[in-house]
């Protein structure tokens, strides 16, 4: 069955513009795939729809089979808790420490303290920033910043993970850590989404690539 | 439940922290909802004192019931057994117009004037003990009695504790109103603080949201906050009130000693207390659910 599917889902902002017009397509679980198309094509909005950030006027988003246009606000977080989600504008917390802000989706789900320590430091490690786990997120690079939400967005362990933008304000060399990064949660099975438009990091993955035109999937 | 348990006692630490980091700011607003607390709880206290003053006044009710000038021995005699007979009497006693022309006599300055009188002008009189305090067993018996023959007129003693009475009454009524606005004034302190921290921590509500926060435990902290700034506010008000009876008992002691009394007011009892710092964290409580309730609905629709 698939992890994600949009029947038909169409989404129109107040003001009247149209950012999905009739999507429709299926993941399947421990798939890797790409989303690209031009800005203000509709990426960002279609990875709404799957947090339930945003909500469809027509269509039906299902996420394990939910439908998520149609949860009670209630349910809400619990659907969120699956996902992990890299988003623009990073919103790291610079009132905390880098091993706090990693820590937070766990004290958020309930996590006992000590099993959530050696979560937090296991994500730490695997992005690498174990040694910086003291420090504040404002001393990290823009790199390293990044590497740390993607460590706060899998320490959860999620099915899911979804990326806006991830690599849009690095150099290529950091960009390309980043996606080696998705790449390795996806061989342990995550599904990952990646929206991006960067032509030439997905030439480098032999995936499959979903192309939005002013709304429309190519 | 260990983890819930943990997290409660992690947002109360932090809110205690966050109360810690800005004390100017916390003081004042500590002081604001105290000041608004201290008001209705200290008219109450005052309010309380005349209370018991006038209990302690009524505790001896009594009706003067005077008689004709003409009155013979037999109407006198008619009378007292008609007095004696009323339900709600305890003692009835009779004052002749002789022994009270005597006891005017006693008194200072009058024995020239009722000198020059050609002849007793008091009238026979009888004082009548009521059984208990009720007003309006005084008014009942106070129409019978007048109603009776060859009763002049009658005196109600006890009008001024009622009148004490129905100002009590008005004093409890507006107590209750500046409650009601004080307690609204408290709220609207509460929920405009909560609403500013909200802001300040607008970015973590928001991203605790995205990684799949309960309303819940969004609202957890907050209302740590608001509870806590209602029991520093009762507690502030609880000092003013307390330190301000201080200092009128000091006055008062002064002024009861020059009538050669001893008056002075009673402190809140320990449930008086307790119950005004409940109401007090109840109302911080509420300005914080509304604040965040609030800041989420807006959350929602964006």
């Amino acid at each position: 069955m698939a992890i994600i599917s949009f029947r038909q889902v169409s989404k129109r902002y107040p003001g009247g513009f149209e950012a999905l017009k009739l999507v429709s397509f299926t993941v399947e679980p421990g798939e890797m795939l790409f989303l690209t198309g031009h800005s203000g094509a509709g990426k960002t909005t279609l990875l709404k729809l799957i947090a339930a950030i945003e909500r469809a006027n027509g269509g039906a988003v299902l996420v394990n089979g939910q439908n998520v246009s149609a949860l009670r606000p209630a349910a809400i977080p619990y659907l969120r808790r699956n996902l992990g989600l890299v988003f623009q504008g990073q919103k790291l917390l610079f009132d905390r420490s880098v091993f706090d802000n990693v820590m937070l989706p766990l004290v958020v789900t309930g996590q006992p303290y000590r099993e959530g320590a050696r979560r937090a430091r296991a994500a730490l490690d695997k992005v690498g920033l174990l040694q910086r786990e003291k420090a504040n997120p404002v001393t990290l690079s823009g790199g390293e910043q990044q590497r740390l939400c993607v460590a706060r967005a899998v320490v959860n362990r999620p099915a899911i993970l979804l990326a806006d933008e991830p690599t849009a304000s690095l150099d290529a060399a950091y960009a390309d850590e980043i996606m080696e990064m998705f790449n390795a949660f996806n061989q342990v099975g995550v599904t990952v989404l990646v929206a991006t438009h960067d032509r030439q990091l997905i030439g480098k993955y032999r995936k499959r690539v979903l192309t939005l035109d002013h709304g429309k999937l190519q | 439940m260990r983890a819930w348990l943990q997290h409660h006692g992690l947002s109360f630490a932090q809110t205690l922290a966050r109360l810690a980091r800005s004390p100017f700011a916390t003081t004042l607003n500590v002081l604001a909802i105290g000041v608004a607390a201290a008001l209705p709880l200290g008219v109450y206290c005052v309010l309380g004192n005349l209370d018991s003053l006038s209990r302690n006044a009524s505790v001896d009710p009594q009706l003067s019931v005077f008689l004709a000038r003409d009155a013979a021995k037999a109407d006198i005699a008619a009378v007292e057994a008609r007095l004696k007979g009323a339900s709600g009497v305890s003692t009835v006693r009779f004052v002749s117009r002789d022994a009270a022309l005597v006891e005017l006599n006693r008194a200072a300055g009058m024995e020239e004037v009722i000198a020059s009188l050609p002849q007793n002008p008091l009238p026979d009189a009888f004082v009548v003990r009521l059984s208990t305090s009720d007003p309006a067993l005084a008014d009942r018996l106070d129409l019978e009695f007048k109603s009776l023959p060859k009763v002049a007129y009658v005196q109600a003693d006890s009008a001024w504790v009622r009148r004490l009475d129905a100002l009590l009454r008005l004093g409890r009524t507006a107590v209750l109103l500046l409650s009601a606005l004080l307690g609204l004034a408290l709220v609207a302190v509460t929920f405009n603080t909560i609403r500013l921290q909200i802001l300040t921590q607008r970015d973590e509500i928001e991203l605790c949201r995205l990684i799949g926060a309960t309303h819940a435990y969004i609202r957890r902290p907050f209302f740590y906050l608001g509870s806590l700034l209602g029991l520093f506010g009762g507690l502030a008000a609880l000092a003013i009130v307390l330190s301000g009876l201080t200092v009128l008992n000091r006055d008062l002691a002064q002024l009861a000693h020059l009538y050669g009394s001893d008056i002075r007011l009673r402190f809140p009892d320990s449930n008086e207390m307790i119950s005004a710092l409940v109401a007090a964290v109840a109302l911080g409580w509420l300005g914080a659910y509304l604040s965040v309730s609030r800041h989420l609905l807006e959350a929602e629709r964006d």
